[in-house]
């Protein structure tokens, strides 16, 4: 059963009134708004060509591929020690929960695990870069929505957890810093406390941000009930991460399906809202960053002592063989699938990303929304160009 | 005391245009230094321009020097003449509507028998500018943009002039000069410790015209006209250099002159209570500085909610408007003009 509201339902009436050059109600001739690639609100390069009738779309499609710089050809002339170079730069706002999934699929390949110290900081530095790329959505949905200052906060607030990373990876925002065998280096001294202090912080800003873009009835007003997935069309668009979980999906890859990380070990909490608006996605993406606070927190306590790197061959050739693993990253699901026939690069690499799938459900849920709540539909839905267009 | 306003002549005019002249853009740029540039910088954790001048005072000195410098393009699918006109009609409405504007008890450039009524009337004009500047710009944003302003800005013209016509009622003129005289000169229960400002028994109204203000303005809560994230600066799109400075400047001189008429309104204008005892003779004086701190803080109040907001949809500030504001002023209407009977 697939839900349509009555909105969509008439706005596919009115469309095929359009194509056919008949006007149902008025003498009304439509409009073709162009939207990107260069409009404020797509950030980024995405382009959404949208059908207007008045102020309400009649269809709207999603072209993208402006900023497409075609990695999953480049992995096929690099080692596998230089691909997460690359792969740094896909959701450029929590890099290196990129590299995880495709150092877990070339060990998985090679059938070598990363000692559980390893193991443990890669949990951490995985959920740190998910609230360094979560806090600026819930600062982004703000202003995309008109209010000006949340955003401000936002980047503020993440400073400090960049400067987390930064001090244990060396970089701000393209760590590289995962090997496949472990990681590259280990914790400096202190940081694990000054992390934790971190996340008090990082609180404060969710506590913040509750009640300044929460708790504002204009906001309320803009994003409830707008842009409803219901759980079947999430399923079917392939949508994962916040999105889907806001749509009342209980699946968390972390939780449901987890590969070489260590969210086994912790006490937590998949969040899930019944509404699947975007009011939900932004409620849902909050609460997940509280629940990382909470996991960080557990993470630096419990990290446990060791070796961070297992005996890993100096010339990494990788065994033929396929793999394909999975992570819970920020934006939602992102997986590689690597195809090696035994060389020192992958044969073939494919990058199952988030956003693509997360983007794909727009003509479906645009059709019959009027002109701001495109914004509202698209900045909840949260979507980085480098994630659509690898 | 003699001043040189007492005197006639055709020069006494080409004075008060003169000092009308110097006086609009200056209260525009102060509003922006001191609430664009610093008390937004300081809600949002930031220091706002630091460089040019101390604090970054001659900030907008820069700006204005960048914006001339800018070439002004039109463009080519534009109706050139039509194009060109708008900033100026803004200009000028914002320009016509400090003419009554009292700032003492001569410093006026026409003290009109109706003036409120005149306020209303002509900074309803910019709808037209606005208008133009949508339509001749030949590009779709801005054609939205200008759209949703003409909506936007008839909506609420609508409950400002019902919000005024309780001040209107209670005070029994349309004259501003009339109305601050009333205010300095009232008393409450017998105590006239601060006169009579109107913000105590019209408060109702004076948050339906602040509402409306903002929404004239189109400041944030009511600023889809020119919705940065989904029309793309609306109405403005096309334009750069000196006419966009022009817009800019009216749109800021313009938020100062509804402030000013909120506070000549609801808080007293120019004057101070008179039994404070303050000769007529020294707030010639005065009066010009009094008028500037409350209007400049009613200003603060406009930017201070601007960048605190979150923008609402064009549906439901139509909504907004005609389903509440409207009500909630004839209802203020009629209970004023009852108890002005009654009492």
């Amino acid at each position: 059963m697939t839900a349509i509201t009555d909105r969509q339902k008439l706005a596919y009436i009115a469309g095929q009134a359009a194509d056919a050059r008949v006007n149902i109600e008025l003498e009304t001739e439509g409009m073709t708004l162009n939207m990107g690639p260069q409009h404020p609100a797509t950030h980024g390069t995405l382009r959404i060509v949208a059908k207007l009738d008045g102020e309400q779309v009649i269809a709207a499609d999603p072209i993208m591929g402006y900023m497409h710089r075609g990695y999953e050809k480049l992995a096929e002339v690099r080692t596998y020690a230089q691909v997460t170079t690359l792969v740094n730069r896909i959701d450029w706002l929590g890099s290196f929960a990129n590299e995880v999934p495709f150092i877990l699929a070339s060990e998985q390949l090679m059938g070598i695990e990363a000692p559980p110290r390893a193991q443990w900081i890669r949990t951490l530095l995985f959920e740190l870069s998910r609230v360094a790329n979560i806090i600026l959505f819930l600062g982004d949905m703000a202003v995309q929505l008109g209010a000006l200052t949340p955003v401000f906060f936002a980047f503020r607030d993440r400073e400090h957890v960049l400067n987390q990373i930064e001090s244990a990876t060396g970089g701000r925002f393209h760590p590289n810093f995962d090997r496949i065998g472990g990681i590259k280096d280990d914790l400096p001294k202190g940081w694990l406390a000054e992390t934790k202090a971190t996340m008090a912080n990082v609180r404060k800003f969710c506590d913040e941000m509750e009640e300044l873009v929460m708790g504002s009835q204009i906001f309320e007003a803009r994003t409830r009930g707008i842009g409803v997935i219901p759980p079947d069309v999430a399923q079917q668009y392939g949508l994962s991460g916040a999105n889907l979980r806001a749509s009342g999906v209980d699946w968390d890859i972390r939780r449901d399906n987890n590969i070489g990380l260590v969210y086994d070990k912790l006490d937590w909490k998949v969040w899930t809202h019944t509404d699947g608006d975007s009011f939900a996605r932004f409620w849902v993406r909050m609460q997940e960053t509280r629940e990382a606070c909470n996991m960080i927190e557990q993470l630096c306590d419990g990290v446990p002592s060791g070796p961070i790197m297992a005996k890993v061959p100096r010339i990494i050739k990788v065994p033929a063989g396929e793999a394909f693993v999975s992570t819970e990253n920020p934006l939602g699901e992102m997986g590689y699938y690597i195809v090696s026939q035994g060389d020192l690069t992958p044969f073939r690499v494919k990058i199952r990303t988030a956003s693509f799938n997360n983007v794909s459900i727009t003509p479906w849920i645009l059709r019959g929304v009027y002109v701001p709540d495109i914004i509202t539909i698209l900045a909840s839905l949260y979507f980085i160009l480098g994630d659509i267009d690898r | 005391m003699m001043l040189a306003f007492e005197f006639t002549g055709w020069w006494v005019s080409a004075l008060k245009v003169l000092i009308a002249a110097i006086v609009v853009p200056t209260c525009a740029a102060i509003a922006v230094y001191l609430f664009l540039f610093k008390l937004i910088s300081f809600m949002q954790s930031r220091l706002g321009p630091m460089e040019a001048g101390p604090h970054g005072t001659a900030q907008l000195l820069a700006e204005v020097a960048k914006w001339l410098q800018k070439e002004d393009i039109i463009p080519d699918a534009a109706d050139k003449k039509l194009f060109k006109l708008p900033p100026f009609i803004i200009l000028g409405t914002t320009f016509l509507m400090f003419v009554v504007i009292p700032a003492g008890p001569t410093a006026v450039v026409s003290s009109l028998p109706a003036g409120i009524f005149y306020v209303l009337a002509v900074s309803s004009i910019s709808v037209i500018g606005v208008l133009i500047a949508g339509w001749a710009s030949s590009n779709k944003y801005a054609l939205m943009g200008g759209i949703r302003a003409a909506g936007q800005l008839i909506a609420y013209e609508l409950p400002m002039v019902l919000a005024v016509l309780g001040v209107v009622i209670q005070a029994g003129t349309l004259n501003l000069q009339e109305i601050v005289y009333q205010q300095s000169g009232g008393e409450i229960f017998g105590w006239s410790g601060i006169g009579n400002p109107y913000i105590l028994t019209q408060l109702v109204g004076f948050l339906i015209f602040m509402v409306a203000v903002q929404a004239e303005l189109g400041q944030t809560p009511f600023d889809m006209p020119v919705a940065e994230s989904e029309v793309v600066g609306g109405y403005l799109v096309e334009y750069t250099g000196i006419r966009f400075l022009v817009f800019f400047l009216s749109e800021f001189a313009g938020a100062v002159g509804f402030s000013a008429i909120a506070a000549t309104l609801f808080l007293g204008g120019w004057n101070l209570p008179d039994s404070w005892g303050i000769s007529r003779g020294l707030m010639h004086f005065i009066g010009p500085i009094v008028i500037l701190t409350k209007a400049m803080a009613l200003t603060g109040v406009i930017f201070w909610v601007r960048f605190s907001m979150p923008r609402l949809r064009e549906d439901q500030l139509q909504k907004f408007a005609w389903k509440f504001l409207i009500p909630a002023s004839l209802l203020n209407i009629a209970v004023t003009a009852v108890l002005k009977v009654v009492l």
